[in-house]
């Protein structure tokens, strides 16, 4: 038997429709596009993000300049919209600017424990067995103490100021970020695509590299997105209890801690820097829910 | 071009492309007491010959899929040996495994997981060549080669991810994948069975003929008697752990040896409604591999079983031709003291 | 040369006469089941007609995603409401299924007519031993005191040919093999006498030797208890073994339905024609199979036309242009292709 003759002539399935190939970030991108709820909140992240990186020009005067003068003044009192701080700053510029720290705090933890907790565990649900229960079991140390007790145990011993609270809220992610990346790791390694790039002789960083990693970031990503409000708030926290951002730098958290002793002289302006932590921390919360449907792709 | 001598071919046509001796893989029996075996292969011997295809049949917990991933060392054995074109594989003299999954390739049941979800079909044809030294836009083009052989156009196609693509056409890509870096033998485990009947035979057609361009030998493992009646050369029987017969196809489907062989054959349903089965060759449910019963593994189902069957375990009788069609029973033995053995 | 049509009332008036004054158990008018998602909407059951009568064992064939299962489990009102759009009309003993509310379709399920499925540890819960689960469902049912629900389940273990019933009673689901858990599932099913049972692929995940247990079992059971059943398989050698009916399916449409020899022997639809010639069975090994080219259509992008008109060999013009109205060669043989009546023709001279 001739092998040409054999061999298809035509391909099997120029019949089926030329379908329009989406793959699947595309499809995730239509579902955002998609998605009203998703897209209002994501542009008032993105103008809390603009907000941030060009407080300098939108900022009305400058956060740190007090005045004895212009103490705990109202809304509107001489250009200063939102009135001034106990130390008579401009609270609309330390506003603006304390969206800086607030979005840092709130990020580098959460990047930083996604690249060292991803690590951990893609490499403890690659390797599984003895790795894996080293790290795993490491981990569940950290899994024993609540979250917020955690950070604030951490950033009190490292004594405070804001790369320290970074460290500790990284810190406190990173076992939960372990685990997310491990569970996913050792799902894909379970897979039948993964033992046949195997037997094409491909080595182990190989496969992470090509294989696995692809499949971990997704839920590595959707878990990150849903921490960074968490964090927001966490760091919060810590700049209330005096163990995060110092003073003068302009700070949500701070800021309530400070103006919460005047409460019952500007009521209004207490309220804002809560307000503010609510308002970015939902947003990013909402987010990050429309981003974890809309990767809910059935595969 | 099946003709023309492959320099790959070391020993030449007459040497058997895979020799497996007394191959044994056992796994502790999760869930169960401490000294629970799952004797999932246990002292298996076969030789594949050169540009043949053999069948491998059983139900489910017969060990063929573990006896697949024993021959490309995605298990370790526990004992036993691999001899791969005459080199001992995995020994001092012989060939490295790198060297055998260059040669040897699998195809694997067709169903969610056989495919990275993340990486477009092509790349995961690419990967191989990739991973054997080839520049990535090589790989591609090798990739794009291999989709047209399968019956794939590669413009169409390749591009897409395996989720855009039917059963059928993901097992094409699967099978390009496993042929791009041109092995000499194939294992198909159970690379059919997942397809619909009509897509099937559409798959069977295309390895028959992919099989005679590149020369290939398969090692076709499935539970559809049918298709490795048509698609086989020689059949090997496993039940429990053990091969219990082997032989040329024909000579199995037609005059089976062993019993539970002759079970399986007369389990397949009729296709004609006017003779229909009225009665199950056997009775029961395989046992668990988790300490198979004594002597005869199929000794508790056997209609034929006799005292001799719990207490010894059957020989595979020699096999070291092609055409010998030999089966494990006592009853083929005579010096084994079953009353039925032929004298 | 008559290319006419046979209306479909004139030949259910056929079938009527045919059958006798038999009242159908299962009257399934104009179903089409749609799955509406936010981006795409599937056209799962266009346009099914079907009926069963009491006792009678149909059916249906079809490939993956031809809407067999969709259709077994629209009798039953298994499928999610929110995202499913079903018309048409399902009459089963008389009930209007869709109309039914939750009350009625609970007494429904598991009284009148039962399911099985292809894997019993989705219909089995993994936490009650299988004594319980028999028992609470005939309690359920038809109440009674636990002992005698009690003594109910060892008898339907004994029916399905469990071994050692009475030790079988106290064991969970996950302590049996593949083959007594199928059979524990069907003593389940059976638990009330329903008067139809709905069987969606319930052997194909079993080994060989096993599946030909549970065929025959399932086959006397049906003939001893009288059951209407329909069987949905994609295995033509099933369908050999128990039906007396087949109903194959293709993109969601019966485009062939008859006496289970007529259709295994002398199939009408060229789909069922490709579909015997590429099952394999037999085959000489030295020539390639008759595999019917291409793949199954896109059931989000239905064309107007016959199905199956792209991998048909035997395509003409007519074949796009509308999908072709049911014809009947006989009574109660029916296939919706464009050729049948020539076909029919030649076969009547």
């Amino acid at each position: 038997m001739s092998q040409t003759a054999a061999l298809p002539a035509t391909f099997a399935d120029e019949t089926s429709p030329a379908e329009r190939v989406r793959g699947y970030w595309g499809t995730v991108g239509y579902r955002l596009r998609h998605d009203p709820v998703t897209l209002f909140f994501g542009a008032i992240v993105l103008l809390i993000v603009l907000m941030a990186i060009f407080a300098p020009l939108l900022a009305p005067f400058d956060p740190y300049k007090e005045s004895v003068v212009l103490r705990l003044k109202p809304w509107g009192y001489r250009g200063h919209t939102l009135g001034t701080d106990e130390l008579g700053r401009d609270l609309l510029s330390r506003l603006i600017y304390g969206a800086r720290s607030s979005l840092l705090m709130g990020l580098v933890p959460v990047a930083i424990a996604t690249f060292l907790g991803g690590t951990l565990g893609v490499i403890g649900g690659y390797a599984g067995r003895r790795v894996n229960a080293v790290i795993m079991r490491t981990m569940d140390v950290f899994y024993a103490f609540p979250s917020v007790l955690l950070a604030v145990a951490i950033s009190g011993a490292m004594g405070g100021g804001m790369v320290n609270g970074m460290t500790a809220l990284a810190l406190v992610f990173i076992p939960a970020m372990c685990r997310v990346a491990e569970t996913a790791t050792a799902q894909v390694r379970s897979l039948d695509f993964i033992e046949a790039a195997r037997a094409t002789g491909a080595g182990t960083l190989t496969i992470v590299r090509y294989h696995v990693l692809g499949n971990v970031l997704g839920p590595v990503f959707i878990y990150a997105s849903s921490l960074v409000s968490v964090s927001i708030l966490l760091a919060s926290g810590l700049s209330f209890l005096g163990l995060g951002v110092k003073p003068p730098t302009p700070d949500w958290g701070l800021m309530l801690s400070t103006l919460r002793q005047s409460i019952y002289v500007v009521p209004l302006s207490c309220a804002l820097p809560g307000a503010a932590i609510f308002v970015t921390s939902i947003c990013f919360n909402l987010v990050s829910d429309g981003i974890r449907s809309a990767m809910d792709v059935r595969l | 071009m099946s003709a023309t001598a492959d320099q790959r071919d070391i020993g030449g046509p007459a040497q058997p492309l895979l020799i497996a001796r007394n191959l044994a893989k056992h796994f502790a029996a999760r869930g169960a007491s401490k000294s629970a075996r799952v004797r999932a292969v246990d002292d298996v011997s076969f030789t594949l010959f050169k540009g043949e295809t053999l069948g491998i049949v059983g139900e489910s917990g017969c060990g063929k899929s573990t006896l697949a991933r024993l021959l490309l060392h995605l298990i370790q054995r526990d004992s036993g040996e691999l001899i791969f074109d005459g080199e001992p594989v995995g020994a001092p003299r012989g060939i490295t495994v790198a060297a055998l999954r260059r040669n040897v390739q699998m195809v694997f049941q067709d169903s969610y997981s056989s495919l990275n979800p993340r990486m477009p079909v092509q790349d995961s044809v690419a990967f191989g060549p990739f991973v054997h030294g080839r520049r990535k836009s090589e790989a591609r083009r090798a990739a794009r080669d291999m989709l047209v052989k399968v019956g794939l156009n590669p413009d169409l196609f390749g591009p897409r991810y395996p989720h855009e693509l039917s059963g059928g056409q993901k097992q094409r890509v699967n099978i390009a994948r496993a042929l791009a870096i041109e092995p000499r033998m194939v294992i198909l485990d159970e690379a059919v069975s997942a397809l619909d009947k009509s897509v099937e035979a559409q798959v069977l057609n295309l390895l028959r003929a992919l099989k005679q361009q590149f020369n290939l030998t398969y090692l076709f493992i499935s539970h559809d008697l049918n298709v490795v009646r048509y698609i086989s050369d020689r059949v090997l029987v496993m039940y429990l752990g053990r091969v219990v017969e082997l032989g040329p196809s024909e000579a199995i489907f037609i005059q089976p040896l062993h019993p539970y062989t002759r079970a399986l054959l007369g389990s397949q349903p009729s296709m004609d409604p006017a003779h229909r089965i009225e009665q199950p060759p056997v009775t029961g449910d395989p046992p668990s591999p988790i300490d198979p019963p004594s002597g005869c593994r199929f000794h508790p189902r056997c209609p034929f079983a006799e005292p001799v069957c719990a207490q010894r375990s059957p020989e595979l009788g020699a096999w070291r031709e092609r055409d010998s069609h030999v089966a494990a029973c006592h009853m083929l033995d005579p010096a084994s003291g079953h009353s039925k053995a032929m004298q | 040369m008559n290319a006419e049509p046979i209306p479909a009332i004139s030949a259910q008036q056929i079938a009527g006469t045919a059958f006798g004054h038999d009242e159908a158990l299962v009257e399934v008018r104009d179903l089409t089941v749609r799955f509406v998602t936010r981006e795409t909407t599937v056209h799962a059951v266009n346009g099914v007609n079907f009926s069963v009568r009491p006792g009678e064992v149909l059916c249906i064939l079809g490939e993956s995603g031809s809407g067999k299962s969709v259709t077994l489990r629209a009798m039953m009102r298994l499928l999610p409401p929110r995202r499913t759009r079903i018309e048409g009309s399902i009459a089963i003993d008389g009930q209007d299924v869709l109309a039914l509310d939750k009350r009625a379709l609970g007494e429904l399920r598991g009284g009148l007519v039962s399911m099985i499925f292809q894997e019993p540890m989705t219909a089995l819960d993994p936490v009650y031993t299988i004594g319980t689960q028999i028992a609470e469902t005939v309690l359920r049912h038809k109440g009674g005191s636990r002992a005698a629900a009690r003594a109910r389940a060892l008898e339907l273990l004994e029916l399905v040919k469990i071994p050692e019933a009475a030790r079988r009673l106290d064991n969970y689901p996950h302590e049996l093999s593949g083959g007594l858990r199928q059979r524990a599932m069907i003593a389940m099913a059976l638990s009330c006498g329903p008067r139809l049972l709905l069987a969606d692929e319930p052997t194909t995940a079993l080994d060989a030797t096993v599946q030909i247990q549970v065929l025959i079992l399932l086959r006397r059971l049906q003939r001893e208890l009288g059951m209407g059943t329909i069987f949905v398989t994609h295995d033509l050698g099933v369908a050999a073994e128990i039906a007396d009916r087949i109903a194959v399916m293709y993109a969601g449409r019966i485009v062939e339905e008859g006496p289970v020899a007529d259709v295994l022997r002398a199939p009408l639809h060229p789909y069922t024609q490709g579909l015997l010639a590429s099952t394999v069975h037999g085959q000489s090994r030295e020539r390639d199979i008759e595999a019917i080219p291409g793949s199954p259509p896109d059931l989000r992008r239905l064309a107007a036309g016959c199905a199956f008109a792209p991998r048909c060999g035997l395509v003409q013009s007519e074949c796009h242009a509308a999908m072709p109205e049911p014809r009947y060669t006989a009574a109660g043989r029916m296939a919706r292709c464009v050729r049948i009546t020539q076909a029919a023709l030649a076969a009547a001279e």
